[in-house]
């Protein structure tokens, strides 16, 4: 039934708007929602239409499309929504190959972009643009702040491991950046890889005393479960990508003790987080993810900067947007000079939650008022 | 490749009738270039600017397919790999484009070649390395036949994804935007109608010399070698280099349309390059009607829009997709030209 | 790099390489006596994982699951020849490669409606969670070793049914000339459609074995799908013989390549760029043994028959 329920809703939206008045905001939409990697879409556009229903407002209409995880889609669409539909504002993109091909035209032409995931290093450095948003992290924040963490920890000769693709290579970087030690060795796997029986053997096989990976999504559920089954005894540590509410209840048992850095945790205390938790629970039947919570986050902005201004009024929007006057469900927030959020970034431990399923729990920050590097090659 | 059931497929080539303008075929014909051409500059009129880049894409992707088509349908050469002919023409345009843009040199070695923002000069590029590209890749895979040949295509094209993938230097996965559509001398670029018309101009010439080629003594042979290979060969023809030269220049075809593809959309990446990409290429050749010369463009049009309008309605709209095309093959086996205007003559 | 790590490295090519080769047999088979092209293999492997994932989680034995997912494999396998792939016989490859292709999509989002996006829960037994020790004193666990076992198992059952019993006379009967079959008074049609759930079934035992160690998800059978074609084209397309042999060296030098390839670059070259370059070279290095072999032998290491 809620198939047939969201299958009438994606008809509604997209045929309402012929009803549009002159005053309204249009928010156009574009996230993965099929294929590999959809539930990551989902819950951003869950988090994101949550914030919107809540705010109750009547005069915004948001605009929903599929990108299949297709960069050549998102940008057929991309296009559709600003030529044809003429949206004020768009978002939603996940991965970061997407964003390359959607955001920097977008941007150009006049469109505000407010990313509720991806956040590749040239969009916050050499490519930044001013109506151009993160609202939720730049790519190597989680992995950075993983560095400082277990040096903190006394961690001396960590093995480190990602998908040999700029967003993993980005990662180890990153993660280099913050540890400033020396690692063992860096070990780069194949994207869409399934078997890493090659990999556990050699992280075994070396000194390293712990393990850093970044295997976003079903990568990460793979190599856990290996990992496990594998008996190799060394802490793992990763980045929130590899161990949120979804992907660590179908690892099971095999996630409990890894430690992973996130934005935003779900036992956070503070009120914004409480109401969406709970109205999140209440509305889809299941946790939140980081994903929902920025998406949360990034309409809860919008909705911020349309209490100042219409987006039609570019400037004084943009102004609104850069004042971050809301209250995010991950503490405090503010934007950096190139866009990008300045943030504590925490450290949860998988544990073993009430009804036995793997939860995440709060440890405590990793780095508290985390920024970007690239911040220093914006122009803007 | 004898696997191409002849019974039961078209039978394009020398033998094929002329189609008149009074014939069914001649009309429906007629009518879809025509409709590709007045509709958007109609919707340009009226101010439509996302129709007329929708067309551009339409035009595009029916150009790579006609360059496919060329191999798939007139020469019974079945390639599963021609994304990477596609892609490695956005490649060059997307390359050439950032060097030109950054203004550093393209090679240093043995010469220094600086990035070119023109597009005759990527075109000429893009064909080139495609030609040479395919002309490797065609050595060896045309040694094969039949489902061998299908998959050591399809091997190549993955070589070529993967190694695009994880090569730091242009982007990797994350792909190369172009920030400025590169230019032609004495047109405006940016404009979206002028774009189109510039592909249109493509997709034209692309079916002209295929049909030009098509009627020829090479056209002849290479019917020839795809119907029956020993005939071939008795009348003293090899039909190897035959094979080689129709397989080479229907890459050249789908480079073009890749180069034009990346301007179009101001962004080149590895998904030029993947295996669905050139799965979706048969799916347009054989929807429109395998070896038909306006196959593609029909194809092209309607998985386009069916792309388009059910992605608007559900998200789950690739299984209706799927189950559209299964309707398609099942039930319409001569694709929608097929089907809108009849058989072949000489069938 | 340890001789114990390199026979360890060889045993996880092998357990690679058998899970391949569940994959490819169907494949082969299917192409050997039917003459079909099938994209959709990979969904079968999907449809076997899910289900055993669904009806462990539901009843707690995983063995029941295990069941389940052959079964349900088998059952789709068979629909699907039903409906769809008898019509498919006498059509071009082309034909095949697009219907097929449309099944792939048909299943990924079927799937997904029915499951949602989320991916699935699935471990190995407890039973199986131990280790085995390794000549050099490495640990391996034993579920791999079970997958390999497995493996080796179903290339004899396959080996003893195709040349000993009533079924595998015809298959072979069917593989070397289909017309003639029929003319014998075999059933061809019920022939088919048991050879092709045959294949499903061995797709969806890789599927339910495999996903216990992998992610249960929406399209999990693709990638598995290129490497089986991979396989079967190097080892000669409709010989189980080749897709055995194929497999494992497909998964021995995939294996070894990730490992070893980026160590070679080290020794003359900057660490991060050789690491970068070995793993991009790594990865298209079955690719690159697959051209090869093909340049040489056109078709395949074991060719049956075109």
């Amino acid at each position: 039934m809620n198939n047939i329920a969201r299958l009438g809703l994606g008809l509604l939206l997209s045929s309402s708007l012929a009803t549009a008045h002159a005053e309204d905001v249009k928010i156009g939409m574009i996230t993965t929602l099929s294929g590999g990697g959809s539930h990551l879409g989902v819950d951003v556009r869950d988090g994101f239409m949550l914030a919107m229903e809540q705010a109750g407002r009547d005069d915004i209409e948001v605009l929903i499309q599929d990108d299949a995880r297709r960069p050549d889609l998102a940008r057929t669409l991309s296009n559709e929504f600003m030529q044809r539909d003429e949206v004020d504002i768009m978002t939603g993109i996940i991965w970061s190959n997407l964003a390359m091909a959607v955001v920097p035209a977008a941007v150009r032409q006049g469109t505000f972009y407010l990313s509720p995931n991806a956040g590749p290093s040239d969009l916050a450095g050499r490519m930044c643009h001013e109506n151009y948003f993160n609202v939720a992290y730049q790519n190597d924040n989680l992995h950075g702040a993983m560095g400082a963490y277990m040096r903190e920890q006394g961690y001396e000769n960590p093995i480190i491991m990602a998908p040999n693709y700029p967003a993993g290579t980005d990662a180890l970087a990153g993660f280099k950046h913050l540890f400033e030690g020396e690692v063992v060795d860096e070990l780069y796997t194949q994207i869409g890889q399934t078997d890493y029986a090659a990999e556990i053997a050699q992280i075994r096989d070396s000194d390293a005393d712990s393990l850093f990976f970044f295997l976003p999504g079903g990568m990460g559920i793979s190599f856990m479960k290996q990992w496990d089954n594998s008996g190799v005894d060394m802490p793992v540590f990763g980045a929130a990508f590899s161990f949120d509410e979804i992907l660590i209840k179908a690892v099971g048992s095999a996630s409990i003790g890894a430690m992973n850095t996130s934005l935003w945790a779900y036992d956070l205390d503070n009120e914004a987080n409480h109401a969406f938790v709970e109205g999140f629970q209440s509305a889809y039947e299941r946790m939140p993810t980081l994903y929902a919570a920025q998406g949360y986050d990034t309409a809860n902005l919008i909705l911020s900067a349309l209490e100042k201004a219409h987006p039609s009024d570019k400037d004084a929007f943009r102004e609104a947007l850069r004042e971050a006057d809301f209250d995010s469900v991950r503490g405090e927030f503010r934007f950096g000079p190139n866009h990008h959020p300045i943030q504590d970034i925490y450290v949860r431990e998988v544990v073993e939650g009430d009804d036995g399923e793997p939860t995440n729990r709060l440890v405590g920050v990793a780095v508290e008022d985390i920024q970007d590097v690239y911040h220093t090659q914006c122009e803007m | 490749m004898t696997n191409l059931d002849s019974s039961s497929t078209a039978e394009p080539g020398v033998a094929q009738h002329r189609a008149r303008w009074h014939d069914r075929k001649g009309l429906v014909q007629i009518a879809l270039l025509a409709g590709l051409l007045l509709v958007p500059i109609g919707l340009h009129l009226l101010g439509h600017v996302y129709y007329v880049n929708l067309a551009s894409k339409v035009t595009l992707i029916a150009m790579a397919a006609v360059g496919l088509n060329l191999a798939i349908g007139y020469g019974g050469m079945v390639s599963f790999g021609h994304a990477a002919y596609f892609g490695l023409g956005g490649y060059v345009a997307g390359i050439s484009a950032y060097h030109a843009f950054d203004a550093t040199a393209l090679i240093t070695w043995p010469v220094s070649i600086p990035g070119s923002d023109n597009m005759l000069v990527i075109w000429l590029a893009a064909i080139v390395l495609c030609g040479l590209l395919a002309l490797a890749i065609g050595a060896i895979s045309l040694r094969t036949t039949g489902v061998y040949f299908i998959m050591i295509t399809l091997a190549f094209a993955q070589m070529v994804y993967y190694f695009a993938n994880s090569w730091p230097s242009y982007g990797g996965e994350d792909g190369l935007p172009i920030y400025l559509r590169n230019g032609l001398p004495g047109l405006d670029t940016n404009d979206a109608l002028t774009f189109f018309l510039i592909s249109f101009a493509g997709l034209v010439l692309a079916m002209a010399i295929t049909s030009r080629l098509m009627k020829s003594r090479f056209g002849a042979a290479l019917t020839m070698a795809r119907l029956n290979d020993t005939r071939l060969a008795t009348a003293g023809i090899n039909p190897y280099p035959i094979r080689l030269a129709a397989f080479v220049i229907s890459a050249m075809i789908t480079g073009l349309a890749g180069a034009l593809y990346a301007d179009l959309n101001g962004f080149v990446s590895p998904s030029m390059l993947s295996w669905h990409f050139s799965g979706e290429l048969m799916v347009i050749v054989i929807l429109g009607g395998v070896g038909r010369l306006y196959g593609p463009l029909a194809g092209a049009v309607l998985f386009v829009m069916m792309e388009t309008l059910l992605g608007g309605l559900t998200e789950y709209w690739q299984l209706f997709l799927g189950l559209l095309l299964l309707v398609v093959v099942l039930f319409a086996k001569h694709g929608v030209m097929g089907w809108l205007a009849g058989r072949e003559h000489d069938e | 790099m340890s001789v114990t790590l390199l026979i360890e490295q060889l045993i996880n090519g092998l357990q690679l390489g058998t899970m391949l080769f569940l994959m490819a047999s169907g494949l082969t088979l299917v192409f050997g006596v039917m003459g079909l092209i099938n994209l959709a293999h990979g969904s079968f492997y999907m449809v076997g994982a899910y289900a055993t994932a669904v009806v462990s989680a539901a009843s707690g034995s995983f063995l029941l699951g295990l069941a389940a997912g052959v079964i349900a494999a088998a059952a789709t396998g068979a629909l699907v020849e039903l409906i769809v792939i008898r019509r498919l016989y006498h059509r071009p490859h082309l034909d095949q490669v697009l219907a097929t292709f449309a099944l792939i999509l048909i299943f990924s989002e079927g799937t997904r409606w029915l499951f949602g996006s989320s991916p699935l829960w699935l471990n190995p037994p407890e039973w199986l969670n131990g280790f085995a020790t390794l000549p050099g004193g490495a640990r391996y666990p034993i579920y791999r070793l079970v997958i390999i076992g497995v493996g080796i198992a179903v290339a004899i059952a396959l080996y003893v049914v195709i040349s000993r019993t009533r079924l595998g006379m015809r298959i072979r009967a069917g593989e070397s000339d289909r017309e003639m079959i029929g003319a014998l008074g075999v059933n061809i049609a019920k022939l088919y459609t048991l050879v092709f759930a045959m294949g499903a079934a061995l797709a969806g035992l890789a599927g339910a074995m495999v996903g216990a160690l992998q992610s249960v998800q929406v399209g999990m059978g693709e990638p598995v799908l290129i490497l089986a074609f991979v396989v079967i084209v190097i080892g000669g397309i409709g010989s189980i013989k080749g897709a055995l042999f194929g497999a494992i060296l497909v998964g021995v030098v995939d294996t070894l390549g990730r490992v070893y390839l980026p160590a070679l670059f080290n020794n003359f070259m900057p660490a991060s760029e050789a690491t970068a370059i070995g793993a991009a070279l790594a990865a298209m290095l079955i690719y690159i043994l697959m051209a090869v072999i093909l340049a040489f032998k056109p078709k395949g290491l074991f060719a049956a028959h075109d």
